[in-house]
Order: structure tokens, then C-alpha cells, then sequence
């Protein structure tokens, strides 16, 4: 491929190191050369009006605290920072703190999101909500504000997911909202994303789509990370407080990367390193994985120029990881751009890893972690030999574990 | 087919064949294949029994993993497509075969993966060789569109947009005045296949005051003679996708596809 007609190229020299992150993205929805809006013209309008709304949703000072005190009075925030003692001392040097997002009403950094979403839903006037799931956690989370909003709510998630996460279907179904089961595809994320734009498609007049992570056309990315960024702001004030100072590192797992840019996205200006852990599944050599930074190449799929895990013909792969939330073979671009400059360094370990991370976690800590954030624990082992003895750790707990209990029992874990 | 014979006095065969239609109020009839479908050899043949039937263009999909703009009957199709294992490299191949005997103006309609991976600007040069008039790329609004457009145009290559009823009217315009061949209106708010609620007149009546450059197709829920002629009462004609497809899911024969073909032909030119 030429540079010239290469997607995004015009932005790279824009978009080079020497610009501060922070002003991404540009106009038109790119992280550099990443991110954009690859969707069908009937979805482009409707788009439009999102950014041009957003874009003073962002400056009103009513939807602000709105926003603010929702998440205070319903989702709970601010959610605790708790200093790991045992765990520390498990690995012999550095301090690891937990943000606890796991405390979240709904069980996970996710309500952060479709509290900020469903305002905008509101003033765009919608009736109705749609929205993907992986591992049902965001589905809970759209659900649980659709009904506190008053908004009819669709969920498309994939038969696979279904089976292994019933219990957030059966929250779903209680809290009023419909669960659509996808069986196309890969029956995961994949196709339960590619069915939720089918029926925007179909729907866009009364309908707003909810995406669950820093995914999708612009300006979703944007303003997903915005309205996740809370954790990083929350963690900075009480590592200040706990500590007298900035944190040394930074960890959390990246799927499509809502947890891990909400920590991340304060932080990029400080000299904290950070760390995103992708699922390597059965193993990197095996195929059999969801580590698209690490082993996918740009491409396009639901929306954006992002890594992604493909077959040399351009054909998107099937991602596998014993986490629903991890099992998607694309990335958000911002991630991308993150990768490329080498701001964040970007990782993966192995469904058994995670496994053994969540066990430890638990026995040590007393908190059963979701399986999306076990991957994140799970690269202590790799990161803590090499910290020095006053660092301090952040891991980004994102949610917790009830929803993986079945996995865990068959385990052994 | 030689690339002096793609140009007609500076412009492609597909724009040469439509201006002249809608200059006799012929209307024109596109049909779509999935590439590599019902088998990976099955495409050339088809192409000249539907061109036989009446068609005056033939769109070709190729097949991706992830259609998000379509409905069940061409996700099925494209599925299959790539478990026969069709490439890039065996749908050109496929079009120099129809090339050998054939002028009936090709469409190529891509997701846009596929060819950012076998190389975006190799793929346009390679289409234009092949024998290919133009092209349509779905997840590529006006605004992405744009960095192909001097590439496309370069090769003699019709960079085909659409235009949806969402779009606004000055939008109507922009994108009327960057399109080549004809301008897509996607009759339904919806994926391909979906059936519209009501007819789309007010939405073509509003295209036909904003968009005055291109011949206008519908195309999205047009499944039989009457179907086709409502849409084609106001616009210059239409293209039909997932009613042809079911019918080869079907197991339809290359007669029976005939006679149907005919049969919107017939119902089109009676217009």
C-alpha cells in the first residue's frame, strides 16, 4: 500500500510523538493515524448530531453535574483505592494498590460510561437504547440506566457469552431490558457488536447505541474515555493522599480498552509507566488468542482504523479468551496511537495465568476479581521483580467476580 | 477488455451506458452477485446469463468476514463465499474471464479491510486492469471516501456514494457532486434485504431537487416487477441484491433466474 492512500496518513505528521496525546483526538476523529468513521452513510447524520451535541454537553455545566451526581448518588463513586498489604508483601517489594471499580454499583467500571451515554440519549431525545456485551457486564450497565431513565433497552450478545455469563443475562432480563442472542459469527463480542450496528442501522431515528468501550466510529472513543477518565482522576487524588506522591506504574487489561484509558488518559503527562495487559488465551503460538496489539495489524473493523486481528487476505479473525469481556479481535484506536509511541506498553497472559491470579487475589485480599481484570493481577508476577522498594503499583480492578464464578468452580481455582 | 474501450470520450462505460439511458428514459437495471457464490467458479457464469436476462450492469460483492451493512441473505452468501475460499486475486481473475466475452459494465462493492490489506492503492490498478468500471465501498462515507477519490478517478474508475434517507439536503449534494456513474440511494432505512416501510417517493423526490449531477439507482428491499417499477417511477432505475441471492440460495437454475430477470426487465422497460 502507498503512504499516500494509507488511512489516516495525512494525520500521522500531525499526529507524530512530538503532539501531546492529549489533544487527540483531531476534528475528524483521529488518534493520529488511527480511529476515524467507517460506517454506512445512513449511520454518518446521526453521528454528526452525536459530536455536535456532545461537544457542548462537554462545556454545559448542568450536564456536568448531572452527570457528577449520578454517579456519586447511584453509582457510588468515588470507588475506594485499598493498598494490596498482603499481596505486596507476596511479591517482596513495591506497593500495589487496587482501584476499586469492582465496587461500582452493577459490579464494574462499565456504569461510569452509560451514565454519561444514556444523559446524552436524553437530551437527543431517543426513546430507545441498544447496546453489545461480551461478558454482560456493560449490558448490565445499559440496562440498569435504561430503566432508571425510562428507555426501552435491546442487548445483543453472542450465544457463546450467553452460556457463560447467564447470570448478567438474567440481570439484564430483571432489570426490564431485552437480550438479543446473536448466533453469527463467532456467537462472542464480534458479532454481537456487528448485530448491534445492524439494528442501529435499521433504527437510527429513535434510537441511541450505547457502545461499551473506547470503540466504534467517532466520536465514541472520545467520549467513552472521557466519561471513564473519572478513575484516573479519582486515582491520582488518593495515591496523593495515601502516599505524598504520583504513582510509579500503572496496569490494567485491555480488551477493547474502556478500564485501561480511563486509568491511563490522566496519567499520560506524568512519568508513571503503563502497562495494558491483552489476553493471550490458550497461548500466543497457539493461535488461539485475543492479543491484538501485540499481535494483530491496523485494519478496520466496526467503525475505526485500529490494531486488528486478521488473515493475511484481510479476513478478521476469531479472538478466544477464557474472558468474555477480552474475547474481541479489535482495539480502541486510541490504544493504537498509545501503542505506536510507545506511551504504553502493551502485553498479554494466558487464560491459565489469570486464572491463578484470580486465586491469589482472592486468598490473599479477600476480593474474587472479575476474569477481565484477573489478566491485569496476573502480570504482577512479571512487573513486581522489577520495581524497586518504595514504588508504587495501581492495578485497575475493573470489575468483580460473581459473573465467573461458573469458570472459576470448573478450574479448580 | 482494452482501456480504450472503458473510455468512452473521457468517461467510463458504466456512465456512458447509464447517461444514455436516462436520455431515452430507459431505465437501467444493476443486479449484485456475491463473488465466489453459490461456488468460487461460479460468478463468470452466472454474470453472463444474468446480462443475457437484461441486465445492464452487474455489481460484485466480495466476500468479508464482518458485512455490518448487511441483512441475513448476503451475510449467508459472503460466509459461504469465503469458505470456497475466494480472494481479491480470484475475483479479478473472475473478471477477465467475463472480460473475454463480454462489455456489460462491472461493479466491484468491497468493505474496506479486505483491500487495505491486499494494498488499497495496488487494488484499484489491479480492478482497473482486470477490466472493472467502478467501485463501492459501503463503510466509506463522503468524508473517508475523500483521500481515494484522485486514485479512483485517476484510473478511469467510477468511485460510486451513497446517499441514504438520513442524509440531510445540502449532504445530498456534496455527495451527488463527488460521485461517479450514478448515485446509490439507499431506498430503506436499514441493511440490504430489509423490506421499507412505505415507499421511498419522498425521499427520491427529495434527492432529485438537491442531487442533479448523476443518474439516480435504488437500491435496498427491491424484491420483484413491481417493486422495481414503484422505485424506478422515480428515479433513472435499480438494483437488486438479496432477491437474487435467496433465489440462487434457493437452488434456482440459470432458466428460472432468466425468467425472473426478464420478467423485472420487462416490467422496467414497459415503464
Amino acid at each position: 500500500m502507498s503512504a499516500r492512500i494509507q488511512p489516516g496518513t495525512q494525520r500521522t505528521q500531525e499526529g507524530s510523538a512530538s503532539v501531546p496525546p492529549r489533544i487527540w483526538p483531531d476534528s475528524r476523529g483521529y488518534f493520529g493515524s488511527y480511529g476515524g468513521q467507517f460506517v454506512p452513510e445512513t449511520l454518518v447524520p446521526a453521528l454528526r448530531e452525536l459530536e455536535s451535541m456532545y461537544a457542548s454537553a462537554r462545556e454545559d455545566a448542568s450536564f456536568r453535574s448531572e452527570y457528577l451526581s449520578l454517579l456519586a448518588e447511584f453509582a457510588g463513586r468515588p470507588t475506594p483505592l485499598t493498598f494490596a498489604r498482603r499481596l505486596s508483601a507476596h511479591y517482596g517489594r513495591g506497593k500495589v494498590y487496587l482501584k476499586r471499580e469492582d465496587l461500582c454499583h452493577t459490579g464494574a467500571h462499565k456504569i461510569n460510561n452509560t451514565i454519561g451515554q444514556i444523559l446524552l440519549a436524553l437530551r437527543l431525545g431517543k426513546k430507545r437504547i441498544i447496546a453489545e456485551t461480551g461478558a454482560g457486564q456493560h449490558g448490565v450497565a445499559t440496562a440498569t440506566v435504561a430503566a432508571k431513565m425510562g428507555l426501552e433497552c435491546c442487548v445483543y450478545m453472542g450465544e457463546e457469552d450467553v452460556a457463560r455469563q447467564h447470570l448478567n443475562v438474567r440481570r439484564m432480563e430483571m432489570l426490564g431490558a431485552t437480550v438479543m442472542t446473536v448466533r453469527s459469527g463467532s456467537r462472542t463480542l464480534k458479532d454481537a457488536t456487528s448485530e448491534a450496528i445492524r439494528d442501529w442501522v435499521s433504527s437510527v431515528e429513535n434510537t441511541f447505541y450505547i457502545i461499551g468501550s473506547v470503540v466504534g466510529p467517532h466520536p465514541y472513543p472520545l467520549m467513552v474515555r472521557d466519561f471513564q477518565s473519572v478513575i484516573g482522576r479519582e486515582t491520582a487524588a488518593q495515591i496523593e493522599k495515601a502516599e505524598g506522591k504520583a504513582p510509579d506504574h500503572l496496569l490494567a487489561c485491555v480488551g477493547g480498552g474502556s478500564n485501561a484509558i480511563g486509568l491511563f488518559h490522566p496519567f499520560l503527562d506524568s512519568s508513571a509507566t503503563m502497562t495494558g495487559v491483552e489476553a493471550a488465551g490458550e497461548g500466543l503460538d497457539t493461535g488461539r488468542h485475543a492479543a491484538t496489539l501485540t499481535q494483530g495489524r491496523p485494519g478496520v473493523l466496526h467503525g475505526s482504523f485500529s490494531y486488528l486481528l486478521q488473515d493475511s487476505g484481510g479476513q478478521v479473525l476469531l479472538a478466544h479468551s477464557i474472558s468474555a469481556g477480552l474475547d474481541y479481535p479489535g482495539v480502541g484506536p486510541e490504544h493504537s496511537a498509545l501503542k505506536d509511541s510507545g506511551r504504553v506498553r502493551y502485553v498479554s497472559v494466558t487464560d491459565t495465568e489469570a486464572l491463578e491470579a484470580a486465586r491469589l487475589l482472592s486468598r490473599l485480599e479477600g476480593i474474587i476479581p472479575a476474569l477481565e481484570s484477573a489478566h491485569a493481577l496476573a502480570y504482577l508476577k512479571s512487573l513486581m521483580p522489577g520495581t524497586r522498594a518504595g514504588d508504587v503499583v495501581v492495578v485497575n480492578l475493573s470489575g468483580r467476580g460473581d459473573k465467573d464464578m461458573e469458570t472459576y468452580a470448573a478450574s479448580n481455582a | 477488455m482494452q482501456p480504450a474501450m472503458r473510455e468512452v470520450q473521457g468517461v467510463s462505460r458504466l456512465t456512458a451506458l447509464l447517461s444514455s439511458h436516462s436520455e431515452k428514459r430507459k431505465k437501467s437495471l444493476g443486479l449484485f452477485l456475491t463473488a465466489g457464490y453459490p461456488r468460487a467458479d461460479s460468478t463468470p457464469g452466472l454474470v453472463r446469463s444474468l446480462e443475457q436476462a437484461g441486465a445492464d450492469f452487474i455489481e460484485i460483492g466480495m466476500p468479508f468476514s464482518d458485512p455490518l451493512a448487511d441483512g441475513p441473505v448476503i451475510q449467508e452468501s459472503s460466509a459461504a463465499a469465503l469458505r470456497n475460499g475466494v480472494t481479491i486475486p480470484q475475483i479479478f481473475e473472475g473478471v477477465r474471464k467475463i472480460r473475454a466475452g463480454s462489455a456489460v459494465p462491472l461493479v466491484l462493492m468491497g468493505y474496506v479491510n479486505p483491500i487495505l490489506a491486499y494494498g488499497a492503492g495496488r487494488f484499484f490498478s489491479d480492478a482497473a486492469d482486470a477490466g472493472v468500471d467502478g467501485v463501492i465501498l459501503p463503510e466509506l462515507p463522503l468524508e473517508e471516501s475523500a483521500r481515494f477519490r484522485a486514485d479512483i478517478g485517476g484510473l478511469g474508475l467510477d468511485q460510486i456514494l451513497l446517499v441514504a434517507p438520513t442524509t440531510p439536503d445540502d449532504r445530498l449534494a456534496a455527495i451527488d457532486a463527488a460521485s461517479r456513474g450514478f448515485l446509490y440511494c439507499v431506498s430503506t432505512t436499514g441493511v440490504t434485504g430489509s423490506a421499507g416501510k412505505g415507499t421511498p417517493d419522498a425521499f427520491l423526490a427529495r434527492v432529485r431537487k438537491h442531487a442533479r449531477r448523476n443518474p439516480l439507482l435504488v437500491g435496498f428491499g427491491i424484491s420483484d416487477p413491481d417493486g422495481a417499477r414503484r422505485a424506478a417511477g422515480m428515479s433513472d432505475g435499480v438494483i437488486i441484491g438479496s432477491a437474487l441471492i435467496r433465489r440462487i440460495a434457493q437452488g434456482d437454475n440459470a432458466l428460472s433466474l432468466s425468467t425472473w430477470v426478464r420478467s423485472i426487465r420487462d416490467a422496467l422497460d414497459a415503464m
